[in-house]
């Protein structure tokens, strides 16, 4: 790679050619404020806050979508600078409704910290707020229009990470709104809810429905016995709400906050991972030996479904009918638990603590998320919800101690966790499908190659003498490639090209799912997924079928995997769904 | 007048937009082609065209929103266009738009409920000798006052025997 010879403020340094201002400046540990700029996205110069001097140059170059040139010397900060940034502000304050107090984005809101940066007191311009309504036909996100900058991070994130394209830039100029098309609502709208706009906008124009307060109202209804799951990905990122690094496990701190808000039985989501690779691992294993329809397709993730069942229906036959792992927790609730306890089920409050904000409609998506004869999973809250609950209810987070789960549907192994990471669930079914198939455990226990970052990896595994196909993507933009090179074979009447795919909808998994902590990045994403990878080596057991308490439940109540009691309660079905409804 | 029928791609359009398909800036010509054949674009068929040519109608939206010569709601049968240039301003468009709202129920860039009018305020079109000034489709009526403005409306209305 050619190397560029630049000063920035001064200071000489080296850096690739191609790289923009505003990164170069990041690697002299500068910081240039954006507004538009994400490190996840294509720069497009929407804000003008980046504005910087070059030597010998009249103009203002926006630094995020200005490549380096050799010799060049930048001024990134000057009062001069300073004075320009600080009138964009007041510009876009202008635009602004002041409604922070209210607004979901307090305290993290982008705009906010700048405004507080630049000492804004008042605002020189006169307020120019468009009324506009919001958005809250789905149940996973808020688009609130008025508070939209402009700044097009959701609609890129929707059509480039995600290629769903349910938000566009409709208008133009001054009258511009990031909406879907032809007048739609979300819930009209081919938007799958992975709430991705909502982990990039920089403030509140999108943010995630909040429910904390049903949650709290089950909690206070003494008739109620309130189960709580918590979702892999969240150990490994809640932390960073109180401060510590991304990455960072606090699994027995997040049982023990829970236990003080008052919830009455704790339970995790791992538990039913591992009770879902039993369950599709089988379904697997019965599609190999079988000559079922391959290859099978994860279905663990909830946008993912939406988006399969929307814009590639035809692909139904590959998905494992396997429901996620939140929904057969929720099942097992209100079944197996319920009557363990002598519980009604009417009289237990389910709920699940998750990093994704596609979650909250999951629970409603078809009837078989009504298994156990009601509503399996009552309340859905986000990371960033749960972070705010511990916060109300007075808990120092930090000082807790670690607790451990209730039984019998707590336990989990390191197979179960890691299904927070792209690629995880992969390598947690590779580790009990070998298992499934000879009936002898595979010498070593993680998969290397089937983790990393790559947005398609694939890789060849022998098992028993037999190649095992396997591919992995995540951000739906991935898939489509991966798919047309299956469709392709299949309408061929090929050989498939893999036996097993995983597909997460979120770039680097649920780990960077859209109820996440905020500022989610690269380097976060691959500090939590290390997160993920230490508590599974940690872990005691590190296979879903070597799970005490799964072998437990398939004894006492669900048979066998794959069983009629198990499909009833732990599998679901799919539809083809149109684009637009309306 | 439209009915379902009406509204579908036609085998003129599929073969101009066949011809089309695969070149760059193509989604402009053929929403042009469209918008030239049924007086805008109707949402039955900027659906049937993401679907024909594999293109969001998210992006189809996009560019037909972005542009104002795109007209998304079926325009009525005669288009009526006050001047709003400096001159007609100055001499009172704003009263003649204010009363042709009055007369007609139809704002600017609305359609009347029968069909009859679309409404829309334009830029000067170079005739401010004869400030305020009017079209309706290509006739000019220019030192319009706004009480000839009903007598001048009811010809154009289809109801009426004068036109058409």
């Amino acid at each position: 790679m050619q190397k560029i010879h630049i000063k920035i403020n001064q200071i000489p340094m080296e850096v690739e050619k191609g790289t923009s201002v505003l990164v170069a400046a990041k690697k002299a540990g500068i910081h240039i404020p954006t507004l538009c700029a994400h490190p996840d996205l294509t720069p497009w110069g929407a804000c003008g806050l980046c504005v910087v001097k070059v030597e010998g140059m009249p103009k203002l170059p926006r630094a995020c979508v200005t490549e380096v040139s050799e010799g060049a010397s930048y001024i990134t900060h000057d009062p001069e600078l300073n004075k320009i940034r600080r009138t964009i502000v007041e510009m876009i304050l202008s635009n602004h409704p002041n409604e922070c107090l209210t607004c979901g984005r307090s305290g993290s809101c982008e705009l906010q910290t700048l405004a507080a940066n630049f000492s804004i007191r008042e605002v020189p311009f006169e307020s120019n707020v468009t009324e506009h309504p919001k958005d809250e036909s789905t149940l996973s996100i808020v688009l609130d229009p008025r508070k939209c900058i402009k700044c097009g991070r959701c609609v890129l994130v929707c059509q480039q990470l995600q290629d769903v394209w349910a938000l566009e830039f409709i208008g133009r100029g001054d009258h511009t709104e990031m909406m879907p098309a032809a007048g739609a609502l979300l819930s009209e709208s081919p938007c799958i809810k992975c709430g991705q706009c909502s982990a990039h906008c920089p403030v509140g124009a999108i943010y995630e429905r909040d429910d904390t307060k049903k949650l709290l109202d089950a909690i206070l209804d003494p008739e109620l016995h309130v189960a709580v799951q918590i979702a892999p990905a969240v150990r490994v990122a809640i932390g960073e709400a109180f401060g510590l690094e991304p990455g960072t496990i606090t699994t027995g701190k997040i049982y023990a906050a829970l236990r003080r808000i008052g919830v009455d039985a704790i339970f995790d989501t791992n538990f039913s991972a591992d009770l879902t690779i039993m369950e599709e691992g089988t379904e697997f294993v019965d599609r190999l030996t079988k000559g079922g329809v391959l290859p099978l397709i994860t279905s663990c993730c909830p946008s993912w479904v939406d988006y399969m069942e929307k814009y590639c229906a035809d692909m139904i036959p590959n998905f494992s009918t396997a429901k996620s792992p939140m929904m057969m927790q929720g099942a097992l609730t209100k079944t197996y638990y319920a009557d363990k306890k002598e519980i009604p089920k009417e009289k237990i409050f389910s709920a699940a603590i998750m990093p994704c904000t596609s979650k909250k409609f999951e629970i409603v998506r078809h009837k078989d998320m009504y298994a156990s004869g009601q509503q399996d999973v009552d309340v859905v809250l986000t990371t960033r919800e749960l972070a705010r609950l511990i916060k109300q209810s007075g808990i120092d987070f930090l000082s807790l101690p670690d607790e451990g789960a209730d039984s019998p549907i707590g336990a989990y192994t390191g197979a179960g966790t890691i299904f927070g990471a792209t690629g995880g669930v992969m390598e947690a079914a590779l580790r009990t499908g070998y298992f499934l198939v000879t009936g002898s455990e595979y010498e070593k226990i993680t998969f290397e190659e089937v983790r990393g970052m790559d947005g398609i990896r694939t890789a060849s595994i022998h098992i028993d003498g037999k190649e095992l196909r396997v591919a992995i993507a995540h951000g739906v933009a991935n898939v489509r490639d991966l798919l047309n090179e299956i469709r392709q074979a299949r309408d061929e009447g090929k050989e498939p090209p893999y036996h097993f795919v995983e597909v997460m909808a979120c770039r680097g998994g649920c780990i960077a799912g859209g109820g996440q902590p905020y500022n989610t990045t690269d380097e976060v994403r691959n500090a939590r997924i290390a997160g993920m990878y230490a508590d599974d080596q940690q872990s005691e057991i590190r296979c879903s079928h070597k799970n005490p308490f799964i072998e437990e439940i398939y004894k006492e109540f669900l048979e066998t995997p794959g069983s009629g009691k198990a499909h009833e309660l732990l599998h679901t079905h799919y539809q083809h769904r149109p684009l637009y409804t309306k | 007048m439209d009915t379902q029928q009406e509204l579908r791609l036609s085998d003129d359009l599929l073969a101009f937009i066949d011809i089309w398909k695969e070149k760059r800036g193509n989604l402009i010509m053929i929403l042009h082609r469209i918008q030239q054949d049924f007086g805008y674009v109707p949402k039955k068929i900027a659906i049937e065209l993401s679907r024909y040519i594999d293109v969001p109608l998210a992006k189809i939206y996009g560019v037909l929103t972005f542009y104002h010569y795109f007209k998304q709601e079926k325009p009525g049968r005669n288009t009526l266009a006050v001047c709003t240039g400096t001159a007609c301003y100055l001499k009172g468009a704003q009263d003649l738009l204010h009363e042709v709202e009055n007369l007609l129920g139809a704002g600017v860039k609305q359609t009347t409920e029968d069909g009859e009018f679309s409404v829309e305020a334009v830029r000067c079109i170079g005739c401010c000798g004869l400030s305020p000034v009017m079209t309706i489709n290509d006739e000019v009526f220019g030192v319009l006052k706004t009480d000839e403005l009903a007598g001048i409306i009811s010809k154009f209305h289809s109801k009426s025997s004068g036109q058409q």
